[in-house]
C-alpha cells in the first residue's frame, strides 16, 4: 500500500509515492533518478550508499525513505556547485583516490562528514573512519591522501 | 617527456563524472518500458530437481512469464562454455560436463540457478521467485578436493569420474627427480591457497534487450570484455546471431577477473527480452554475488625444492589439487595449468621443474581468474619454499634469492617451464627493496619490538608474472580457443581532435586518460582534445578486453600501431601539399616538416586537409582514419621484490603490518600516478588474502561466508600505507616497452606477508600459518607449535 513522502533533497523539496519497505537509496535512484548514490551490498557495510541527512553521514541502504519524512537529505550530486568541484572532490582527482568509481560517492560523502567532525585528522583517525567504506580497487592508501589534502583544502 | 605523454601523472579524465555521481553504471541504466527479474537459485548444494511448478508464480501481481531450464534447451539455446582445452598426461580432453544456463534436472551448487521470474516491478519479480516451487530432491555433497577425490565421494557429474577434471603435468619428471636424488637439500612444503571471492563493489548486472523491427537485440552487461561476450553469446549459446548483437559495457564499478566469463544471468535476461518483448533488468544482491561470481585460486599443494651444497636451487617438484567447483567457468581450466605453473621458475635458474595439476568439480561456485589469476598461487609456492629453504639453511633470505636470480645480462632466458623471460634486472629490484626497507635496521627494530612483547618479523616476495596476454598461437598451442590480439582505432575529425576506439575495457584503470597519453606522445596531439571510446561492440571493431594486465602492452601497442599509420599517411599528405618528397618530411611533436627548412604543417592541419581534400594527392583516399590489430610476440614479464614487516601479539595472534615495500619492474610507465594506485590495489588484495579473506563452504556445501557480515574484505585500517618503486627495464618486445602492472601486487603481497608472519613466529616453533593468518589462525599455530615442543 503506497504512503507519500516529502523531504529535502539537494536543496529541492521533492515527494513521491513509496511502499513502506523502499530504502532511501532507491527512492533517491529510482524516484528521483539520481543515480550518483550507489548499492554495494545488502548487509549495510560497504558504505556505497552514504548520504547527509541533516548534516550527517547515513547509509540510505538502511534507512527507510519514509524515515526521512522532512528531513534534508543531501546527496554527492549536491557538493559540486555551478560545475566546480568541491574541495574534497577536487582533492580525490588530484591525489587519485578513486579508480573504477563504484564506492567514490559513498567514500567522499563520509569524507566530508569526518572533516565536519575532525578538521584536521590524522592518518589513523582517516583510516578508522572509513571502516564503513569498502573500496576494493585503490588499497585505500590515495583515499587517505586525499582526505588529508580534503581536509587542508576545507580548512581554507 | 612533456607534461602529459609518457611519464606524466596526468589527472584522470574519466575522474569528474564518478566524483559528481554521473557515472553510468549498469543499474543507473534504465530501458523504456522494462520488466525486472529475479532468479530462483538452489538452496541445497546438490539435488535433483524432480519438478518446477511455476504456476503459483505466473499467477503473481505483475509476472510477466516464469522460465526454466527446459525453456531454454527447447529454444536450442547451448550452455555456458569453457573456452580452454587442457589435456590430462593420458592424452584425454579434459571433461566438459555440460554446464546450461538455467538447471534441468541436477543442482550442483548453492546458488545454482533453476528458474528466471519477470514482472513489472523489482518486488513483484521478487515476489514472484518466492512462489516458484521447486521439488527437490537432495543428494549428498561433497565441497573439498580432497574429499571429492575419495572412492567413495558423491559424483558431481556423471562424465567426470572420480570428480576428475583433468590430470595434467608439466615440465621434465626425469630431470627433476634425479635432482632431488642428488640433492644436498631438500625443502618440502603442505601449502593452501585459500579460496577467495572477488566482490567488486558495483555488483553484476545486466539488461537485456530485443528490437523487433529490427530483429536485433542489445545487451548491457558488467563486463571487462563485451566483444568476447558477444561473439560467446551468438557463436555458443546462440541466443543471437553475431551481426544481430550489441554488446554494450558501461562504466563498470570494478572487475578482477570477475566480470571476464559470461554468466548465466546475462545470457537468460538476453534470452527472456524476446520471449516477453521488453527489456528484461537484472542487478545481482550482494548475496547474489558472493554465491554466484566465480570464486577464486582454491589450491592444495605439495611441494619441494632442491638445493645443493651450495645452495643453488637445483629442482622444484610441485603437485596441486585445484578446485573447480562445480562446473567450468569461461577460463576455469586454465588457470591452474598454463597461468600457473609455467611461472614456477620464478626468478631464479632452477634447472629441472616439473608439476603435476589434478583440477576437480565439487559442489560449489565455479571458480576461475581472479586478479593474478595462477600467478599468485605460483608466486607464493616458490617464495615460501625460498624462504623455508633459507630459514633452515641458517642463510639470509635475500642472499639465497640473490644467489639464484637470473643475471640481468641472460635475457631472453628460457625457463624449463615454456615461458621465456625477455629482460629484466631482479638483483637491481632486490637491492633497492631491501634499501627502502631499510632491512639493515630490521635487527634492531626486532629487538626494541620484543621488549614491548611483540614479535617482529620480515618477509620477502621475489616475484614474476607473465601477463599482457598474450601471442595467439602461443596460446592457441596450448589450448586456448580464442586470439588474444587487441585492436586500436585512431579517428582524426577534421577539427583535429582525435577519436580513439580501443578494444581494451576501462573498470578503474584509467585507460580514457593513458591511452590519450599514449596517443598524444606518439602524435603530439594535446590529452584534451583526444576521446578514449570504449566498451560497445557497436563502436569498436572488435577487441579481446582487459584482463591479464595486458591494456597497455597489447591494447595501447594496437594503438602504436595505428598511430604509425597515421603518420605514415600524414607524411604523404604533408608531402604534396608542402610540395616535397615523402623522404624529407620529418614528423615530431604533432609537426610534419620539411628537413632542413621551417615549412610545416601541424597534424591538426593534415586532418582538415585529409577531409577536405582540395588540394590533395590523387591517388590517396581522402580521410585521417586508422585501425590496427595487434598480436604481442610474447607475454610480458613484470618482476620485483616486495618486503612486508609486521607485529604480532603472541597473546591475541593479531597482526599488523609496519611497513610495507614493493619495488617493480613494469618496464616503461605511462602515468606513474595510475601504476601506483594499481599496485596499492594489489597489494590490499594480496594483504586481505593473507589476513582477513578466506571463502568457507560447511561439509554440505553450504556457502558459509555468504555476506561481507562473514567475509572480511580489507578496509583502511587493515591495509597499510604502501612504499612503492619502481625499476624500469622497458620491454623490447613491444612499441612502447610497458610489461603491465595490474595484477602485480596481488601476486606478491601473500608470500611476502606470510613470510614476514612466520619471520616473527619462526623463534616460538612455529614453521608455517595457514592464510588467512587471522589473529585465532595465528593464536592456534603458536599453540601448536609450543605443544609439539613439550
Amino acid at each position: 500500500m503506497p504512503v507519500t513522502v516529502s523531504m529535502t533533497v539537494n536543496g529541492k523539496e521533492v515527494s513521491g509515492e513509496v511502499e513502506p519497505r523502499t530504502l532511501l537509496v532507491q527512492f533517491i535512484r529510482e524516484n528521483l533518478r539520481l543515480t550518483g548514490t550507489h548499492v554495494g551490498c545488502d548487509t549495510s557495510q560497504c558504505g556505497a550508499c552514504v548520504v547527509h541527512i541533516n548534516g550527517t553521514s547515513v547509509k540510505s541502504c538502511t534507512t527507510l525513505a519514509v524515515q526521512t519524512e522532512g528531513a534534508e537529505v543531501n546527496t554527492i550530486e549536491s557538493l559540486a556547485t555551478d560545475g566546480e568541484l568541491h574541495p574534497m572532490q577536487e582533492a580525490f582527482r588530484q591525489n587519485h583516490g578513486l579508480q573504477c568509481g563504484f564506492c567514490t560517492p559513498g567514500m567522499v560523502m563520509s569524507a566530508v562528514d569526518l572533516v565536519k567532525e575532525n578538521s584536521d585528522p590524522s592518518e589513523q583517525e582517516i583510516r578508522e573512519w572509513l571502516e564503513g567504506n569498502i573500496c576494493r580497487c585503490t588499497g585505500y592508501h590515495n583515499i587517505v591522501k586525499s582526505i588529508k589534502a580534503g581536509a587542508e583544502a576545507m580548512r581554507g | 617527456m612533456t607534461s602529459e605523454g609518457i611519464g606524466a601523472s596526468v589527472r584522470r579524465k574519466e575522474d569528474h563524472r564518478f566524483l559528481t555521481g554521473n557515472g553510468n553504471y549498469l543499474d543507473d541504466i534504465n530501458r523504456s518500458s522494462q520488466a525486472y527479474a529475479s532468479f530462483v537459485r538452489s538452496p541445497h548444494a546438490h539435488a535433483k530437481i524432480n519438478g518446477i511448478d511455476t504456476s503459483g508464480a505466473e499467477s503473481m501481481p505483475g509476472v510477466l512469464a516464469v522460465f526454466t531450464g527446459q525453456d531454454l534447451a527447447d529454444d536450442g539455446i547451448g550452455p555456458l562454455i569453457c573456452g580452454w582445452l587442457i589435456k590430462s598426461k593420458n592424452g584425454d580432453d579434459h571433461k566438459a560436463p555440460a554446464h546450461p544456463a538455467l538447471a534441468v534436472d541436477t543442482v550442483r551448487y548453492v546458488g545454482d540457478a533453476v528458474a528466471i521470474v519477470i514482472a513489472d516491478t523489482l518486488e513483484q519479480a521478487r515476489d514472484g521467485a518466492e512462489q516458484v516451487n521447486v521439488d527437490f530432491q537432495e543428494l549428498l555433497a561433497v565441497a573439498l578436493p580432497v574429499d571429492a577425490m575419495r572412492d567413495d565421494a558423491p559424483q558431481v557429474h556423471e562424465d567426470a569420474p572420480g570428480n576428475l577434471c583433468y590430470d595434467w603435468e608439466i615440465g621434465e619428471k626425469a630431470d627433476t627427480d634425479a635432482a632431488f636424488d642428488a640433492a644436498a637439500h631438500i625443502t618440502s612444503m603442505e601449502i593452501v591457497n585459500n579460496r577467495l571471492i572477488p566482490n567488486a563493489v558495483e555488483p553484476r548486472a545486466a539488461i537485456g534487450e530485443y528490437q523487433p523491427g529490427s530483429e536485433s537485440f542489445t545487451l548491457y552487461t558488467t563486463s571487462q570484455n563485451p566483444h568476447v561476450t558477444r561473439l560467446v553469446l551468438s557463436a555458443f549459446n546462440q541466443v543471437a546471431p553475431e551481426h544481430k548483437l550489441r554488446v554494450v559495457a558501461p562504466d563498470v564499478g570494478g572487475g578482477f577477473g570477475s566480470k571476464i566469463f559470461i554468466y548465466a544471468e546475462e545470457t537468460v535476461c538476453l534470452w527472456a527480452s524476446r520471449k516477453v518483448n521488453r527489456p528484461v533488468k537484472w542487478t545481482a544482491a550482494r548475496s547474489e554475488s558472493f554465491q554466484t561470481d566465480a570464486h577464486g585460486r582454491d589450491h592444495v599443494t605439495k611441494a619441494e625444492l632442491a638445493l645443493d651444497a651450495d645452495g643453488k636451487f637445483t629442482g622444484l617438484r610441485v603437485n596441486t589439487v585445484a578446485n573447480m567447483g562445480a562446473y567450468l567457468s569461461t577460463f576455469a581450466t586454465c588457470v591452474p595449468t598454463y597461468l600457473y605453473a609455467t611461472l614456477l621458475a620464478g626468478q631464479y635458474t632452477t634447472p629441472a621443474i616439473y608439476c603435476d595439476v589434478q583440477a576437480v568439480f565439487t559442489h560449489t561456485t565455479p571458480v576461475d581468474a581472479y586478479r593474478g589469476a595462477g600467478r599468485p598461487e605460483a608466486t607464493f609456492v616458490v617464495e615460501r619454499l625460498v624462504e623455508q629453504a633459507a630459514k633452515e639453511l641458517g642463510t639470509d633470505p635475500a642472499e639465497l634469492r640473490r644467489k639464484n636470480m637470473i643475471a640481468a645480462d641472460a635475457f631472453p632466458y628460457q625457463t624449463p617451464v615454456i615461458q621465456q623471460y625477455d629482460c629484466g634486472d631482479y638483483p637491481r629490484a632486490l637491492d633497492e627493496a631491501l634499501n627502502r626497507a631499510d632491512y639493515a635496521g630490521f635487527a634492531k627494530r626486532k629487538t626494541d619490538a620484543e621488549s614491548r612483547g611483540k614479535k617482529r618479523g620480515i618477509g620477502f616476495s621475489s616475484y614474476i608474472e607473465a601477463c599482457g596476454i598474450a601471442p595467439s598461437a602461443a596460446v592457441g598451442a596450448l589450448g586456448g580457443g580464442v586470439g588474444l590480439w587487441e585492436s586500436g582505432h585512431l579517428r582524426f575529425n577534421p577539427t583535429g581532435s582525435v577519436t580513439i576506439f580501443t578494444g581494451s575495457h576501462s573498470h578503474g584503470q584509467g585507460h580514457e586518460t593513458t591511452f590519450a597519453q599514449i596517443v598524444a606522445s606518439r602524435l603530439g596531439v594535446p590529452v584534451e582534445n583526444i576521446e578514449v571510446v570504449h566498451g560497445d561492440t557497436d563502436k569498436v571493431l572488435f577487441g579481446m578486453g582487459t584482463y591479464g594486465s595486458r591494456s597497455a602492452a597489447v591494447g595501447g601497442s594496437a594503438l602504436c600501431k595505428a598511430a604509425d599509420k597515421i603518420i605514415e599517411k600524414g607524411r604523404k599528405i604533408a608531402a604534396h601539399i608542402l610540395e616535397a618528397s615523402e623522404d624529407d618530411i620529418e614528423f615530431a611533436d604533432g609537426n610534419f616538416t620539411v628537413a632542413g627548412t621551417d615549412k610545416s604543417m601541424n597534424i591538426g592541419e593534415v586532418a582538415f586537409a585529409a577531409y577536405v581534400p582540395h588540394n590533395y594527392p590523387e591517388d590517396l583516399e581522402p580521410g585521417l582514419n586508422e585501425s590496427a590489430f595487434y598480436d604481442p610476440l610474447n607475454f610480458s614479464f613484470p618482476a620485483g621484490t616486495h618486503i612486508c614487516e609486521v607485529e604480532i601479539d603472541p597473546n591475541t595472534g593479531s597482526v599488523e603490518i609496519m611497513n610495507y615495500t614493493a619495488v617493480d619492474d613494469f618496464g616503461t610507465v605511462i602515468n606513474p600516478m595510475i601504476v601506483e594506485g594499481q599496485v596499492h590495489g594489489g597489494v590490499a588484495q594480496g594483504v586481505g588474502q593473507a589476513l582477513l579473506e578466506g571463502c568457507v563452504y560447511d561439509g554440505a556445501g553450504q556457502l558459509v561466508t555468504g555476506s561481507f557480515m562473514d567475509y572480511t574484505m580489507p578496509r583502511a585500517d587493515n591495509v597499510p600505507s604502501i612504499d612503492v618503486g619502481m625499476t624500469e627495464v622497458p620491454t623490447p618486445l613491444n612499441p612502447l616497452g610497458v610489461k603491465g602492472c595490474g595484477e602485480a601486487g596481488a601476486i606478491a603481497a601473500p608470500a611476502a606477508t606470510i613470510n614476514a608472519v612466520v619471520d616473527a613466529l619462526w623463534d616460538m616453533g612455529v614453521r608455517s600459518v595457514p592464510m588467512p593468518a587471522t589473529a585465532s589462525n595465528v593464536w592456534q599455530s603458536i599453540q601448536s607449535a609450543a605443544q609439539a615442543a613439550e
